[in-house]
């Protein structure tokens, strides 16, 4: 929500700006390889604008791509980009009490600009939903600037991507640069014992289920690796809760 | 995309507006309504576990598969570049360090030696 002035004004919109600046890096290089790769798998120049500026999600746009060439049937894209798409359900669950007391289109576009970088760094500088209206301003403007940030530097090198896509070759694997970003999200995400197994599990998992349709390998990959966690809770009477402080 | 290729037509963009709805829907799906709703207990457990495993789901298979099959080499840049990058990681931490500390394994080998 980066176009009101009045969350712009605030000076944690700026340190939301700075806090991401390290990580739009690494996503511009992969929005930048998004933009090449629309373009080189057979989209035209306006068909790659609009997937840029409307999907806003590099991972389903990837998925969606391959599926586009072959004139798949539509429900099976949208699908699949929901089994992509599936854990920001997880995250919008999290983010339920930090944007409930805000009027619904606010909510959603918070939501829509919300990827899986400003998820992870707004939920670690903010453990706690909001209880005071000060914090409720603060934590918005926070998130703005996380937002505001991502955006730009997504939207612009994918932007970049799809003008200089004749010019950068795709054996450069220059997109990988997106993927080590990733890496770097998991491991501070992977912070708990249990929490490590689940990343293990369900990459292996995701990788031994990839011939499953629809890209359904992520969900098995994420309900192994959940399923497994909490019998092991059970078995060893873990608390996560607790786990969580070590 | 049923026609050729640099052409747009309207099925693709249809697609595309439904993407981008896809986007809105899981992004927001458990809070675009206004009336509150318990959550299971075991939906609060799995928010300890799902993220870390989603992210982990989506970016394993870019590191160790190429056209949907393991790769059966040890030359492939991508495992050092993600094992550099990794090892940067709980080193140092940082996200641009990380990608960078990556990059500098992988370019080298990727475009000099074609692993």
């Amino acid at each position: 929500m980066f176009f009101l002035p009045s969350i712009r004004r605030r000076p944690e919109f700026r340190e939301g700006m700075r806090d991401m600046f390290p990580v739009a890096i690494g996503l511009g290089a992969w929005g930048l390889m998004t933009g090449v790769a629309m373009v080189k798998s057979g989209l035209s120049v306006f068909e790659s604008i609009a997937m840029t500026l409307l999907v806003y999600a590099g991972s389903s746009q990837l998925a969606a791509l391959p599926l586009l060439v072959a004139g798949a049937p539509m429900w099976v894209i949208l699908a699949t980009g929901f089994c992509v798409n599936l854990r920001f359900v997880v995250f919008s669950l999290h983010l339920r009490p930090y944007l409930m007391h805000m009027p619904r289109w606010r909510r959603l576009a918070h939501g829509y600009l919300t990827v899986d970088m400003t998820y992870a760094l707004f939920t670690r500088r903010y453990a706690q939903p909001p209880a005071s209206a000060a914090e409720k301003d603060a934590q918005e403007a926070y998130l703005a600037g996380n937002c505001c940030m991502t955006w730009c530097a997504w939207i612009s090198m994918s932007l970049l991507g799809i003008a200089l896509s004749n010019f950068i070759p795709q054996r450069w694997g220059l997109g990988f640069a997106g993927v080590l970003s990733l890496v770097a999200v998991v491991c501070a995400m992977a912070s708990t014992r249990l929490r490590l197994l689940a990343a293990l599990v369900a990459g292996g998992t995701a990788v031994a289920a990839f011939a499953l349709p629809f890209k359904l390998n992520i969900v098995a990959g994420i309900a192994v690796a959940v399923f497994l966690c909490f019998r092991l809770e059970k078995q060893f009477r873990l608390d996560p809760n607790i786990e969580d402080e070590r | 995309m049923t026609q050729a290729a640099g052409d747009s037509d309207l099925w693709t963009l249809v697609v595309i507006v439904g993407l981008a709805g896809v986007t809105v829907l899981t992004r927001c799906f458990f809070f675009i309504l206004d009336r509150p709703w318990g959550l299971p207990d075991w939906a609060h457990r799995a928010l300890h576990y799902a993220p870390a495993a989603a992210l982990a789901a989506v970016i394993a298979p870019e590191i160790v598969m190429t056209q949907g099959h393991l790769i059966a080499t040890w030359q492939d840049a991508r495992l050092y570049g993600a094992v550099a990058g990794a090892a940067y990681f709980f080193w140092r931490r940082g996200v641009l360090g990380t990608m960078l500390a990556g990059m500098a394994v992988y370019l080298p080998l990727h475009l000099g030696l074609g692993w």
